[in-house]
């Protein structure tokens, strides 16, 4: 299978956000009131460049996710657009989830699981090959392609489920908390392994995660989101030293670190 | 100073399996003790055993010792007046912990109605101070609400809340901030560590994450494999560890204030085996970077202060 041509984009702009805003209506508590809104993502605008790792930070409901389903079209904005200037969106943009128990078929065998892209795609060549590629990339023998999900660790399985995001050969990876389902000396391999295919294979990362040292770990740039907005962006060494917003440094000083001994104790 | 707790050689089997294996350590009193490992090392095991709270299949050997009696054989009927009274745990997931059928009134009031016989009335008051102590905000109203209406943060405080309504002498929290967000995270610690100071307290403080240990506890163990491999003041074994698997957990951990070169962290080979999977000998060897023959036998715990259980100590 040959690399897929990829036009580069201009300014090497992969992806521009702009104005963006995705509103859900809540379930029905009364029949006398009308169902609430939950704004989840609220206007808006970045640029993702090619090469670069992006962070998303910010606590649950800050919009990470919604944010993510916007950008592979999972889901529709209300307000505002995402332009992918790559090409070919669906083959080009890949994901992977927290969990990897739940995103994996627990019915299919790995071999099926991680060709399903090329299959569901139609993409020709010769996915034997492929596939031990893959395999190999992410660092599973190549007996693990006739087994089942369930007869691998969480850690395993996030190398399966990373593999299957690589088999149509992507130019950006999506990771919503990628390890934080896993245990702490998984977390550093799979952190590890991430680096490396994005070296690798060349690869825009965006990352999600609630972790901020995982974020200072990765990431050249970070974008710091509160109930939907971005409140901060910017160079994640610089954000880190010196932030700006009120929230993103209490995010900043929240973070537990092995040093610290109890600051506010009688 | 007399031990809140002293658990000597407790074994816990699954069947004929070891979950976990001659774990001994003494909890002094009013002191804040860590316990790290990742999952599947025995660490809510060993809490459970403790409570006696221990599921169906499962049994314990050894003793632990809580004011002259020791846990592990004490009838049912005397464990239940000494749970939620002078022993209170934390459980790791406050949606599956609380009932969910009940208002959070009632739930946080019932151990003072069955410990202390206050009236409805009477508990219900002291309810409303527990959780305004804890810091659930419009704490009236939510007396009314069910477990579901609560955001994670403010269960987990639901649930300290009901954990010290007796004032108890002894506080085992199981991975207590980990479903929070960084910055409830920090007030839930902040709160605990508060009120085992006023308390003057116990806490047994069961986590994976090396930090939130740094951040309260003034001494910690550090498990594997259903044992201690080492045990230490908090900030001698983060500074200067001596077991080869806290040295991994510890260069597991991305540094938050430099970088690293070629943004790698340094990792510990394999992951943690299934229970009954560990190897014989030191359970660590097969995945220790400095194992050899030695390591066939299970090291005991040796050294003065901060004993570690390991042949070939780093450091």
């Amino acid at each position: 299978m040959s690399p897929a041509s990829h036009d580069d984009p201009p300014g090497g702009v992969l992806f521009e956000v702009r104005g963006l805003a995705r509103a859900y209506r809540l379930p029905r508590t009364s029949l006398l009131l009308p169902p609430r809104v939950l704004t989840a993502v609220r206007n808006v605008s970045f640029e993702l460049r090619r090469g670069e790792t992006l962070g998303l930070v910010g606590e649950s409901g800050s919009g990470k996710t919604t944010l993510l389903r916007l950008m592979l079209g999972l889901e529709q904005p209300d307000a505002g657009r995402v332009v992918y200037h790559g090409g070919s969106l669906r083959r080009d943009v890949q994901v992977v989830f927290q969990d990897p128990a739940s995103a994996l078929d627990p019915r299919m065998r790995v071999a099926d699981i991680v060709l399903e892209p090329l299959r569901v795609m139609r993409l020709r060549g010769d996915h034997a090959a492929r596939l031990s590629e893959l395999l190999r990339a992410v660092g599973l023998p190549e007996a693990a392609a006739r087994r089942y999900p369930h007869e691998f660790s969480g850690g395993q399985r996030q190398r399966i489920a990373i593999a299957r995001a690589l088999a149509s050969r992507p130019r950006v990876l999506l990771a919503d908390e990628p390890v934080s389902a896993l245990d702490v000396s998984v977390r550093a391999q799979i952190l590890n392994l991430l680096e490396d295919l994005r070296v690798g294979y060349d690869l825009t990362l965006v990352l999600v995660s609630h972790d901020l040292s995982v974020v200072r770990h990765l990431c050249d740039r970070v974008l710091v989101m509160r109930a939907g907005e971005v409140v901060e962006a910017g160079d994640t060494r610089a954000i880190f030293r010196s932030p700006q917003h009120s929230y993103t440094r209490t995010l900043l000083e929240s973070i537990p670190t092995l040093k610290k001994r109890r600051a506010a104790s009688a | 100073m007399s031990a809140a707790l002293d658990v000597r050689d407790l074994h816990v089997g699954v069947g004929a399996v070891p979950a976990v294996q001659g774990v001994s350590f003494a909890l002094a009193r009013g002191r804040r003790m860590g316990l790290i490992g990742e999952s599947g090392s025995g660490k809510t095991v060993t809490a459970l055993a403790i409570m006696g709270l221990l599921p169906d299949g499962l049994h314990a050997t050894g003793a632990a010792i809580y004011d002259g009696d020791d846990l592990l054989t004490l009838p049912e009927d005397r464990l239940c007046k000494l749970r939620g009274d002078r022993l209170a745990m934390i459980f790791q997931e406050p949606m599956t912990a609380l009932n969910p059928v009940m208002r959070m009134g009632p739930q946080v009031a019932e151990p003072l109605r069955i410990h202390r016989g206050l009236s409805r009335g009477d508990a219900d008051q002291e309810a409303l101070r527990l959780l305004e102590r804890v810091q659930i905000p419009d704490a009236a109203e939510k007396m009314r609400a069910y477990p579901h209406q609560l955001s994670g943060g403010q269960r987990q405080r639901a649930m300290i809340a009901m954990a010290i309504a007796c004032s108890p002498d002894l506080l085992i929290a199981d991975e207590p901030t980990t479903a929070l967000d960084v910055t409830v995270q920090a007030q839930v610690l902040q709160l605990l560590d508060h009120l085992v100071e006023e308390e003057g307290a116990t806490l047994l403080l069961i986590t994976h994450d090396l930090p939130v240990v740094a951040q309260i506890c003034d001494q910690v163990m550090v498990m594997y494999g259903g044992r201690i491999v080492e045990v230490g003041e908090t900030e001698a074994v983060f500074s200067q560890p001596r077991h080869p698997y806290t040295r991994g957990l510890l260069d597991a951990i991305p540094p938050i204030d430099r970088d690293l070169p070629d943004r790698h962290l340094k990792a510990i080979a394999g992951s943690v085996p299934g229970l009954g999977e560990f190897p014989s000998g030191c359970p660590f060897r097969t995945r220790c970077p400095r194992a050899d023959e030695a390591c066939l036998e299970m090291p005991a715990m040796a050294g003065n202060g901060h004993p570690v259980a390991c042949w070939h100590p780093v450091g």
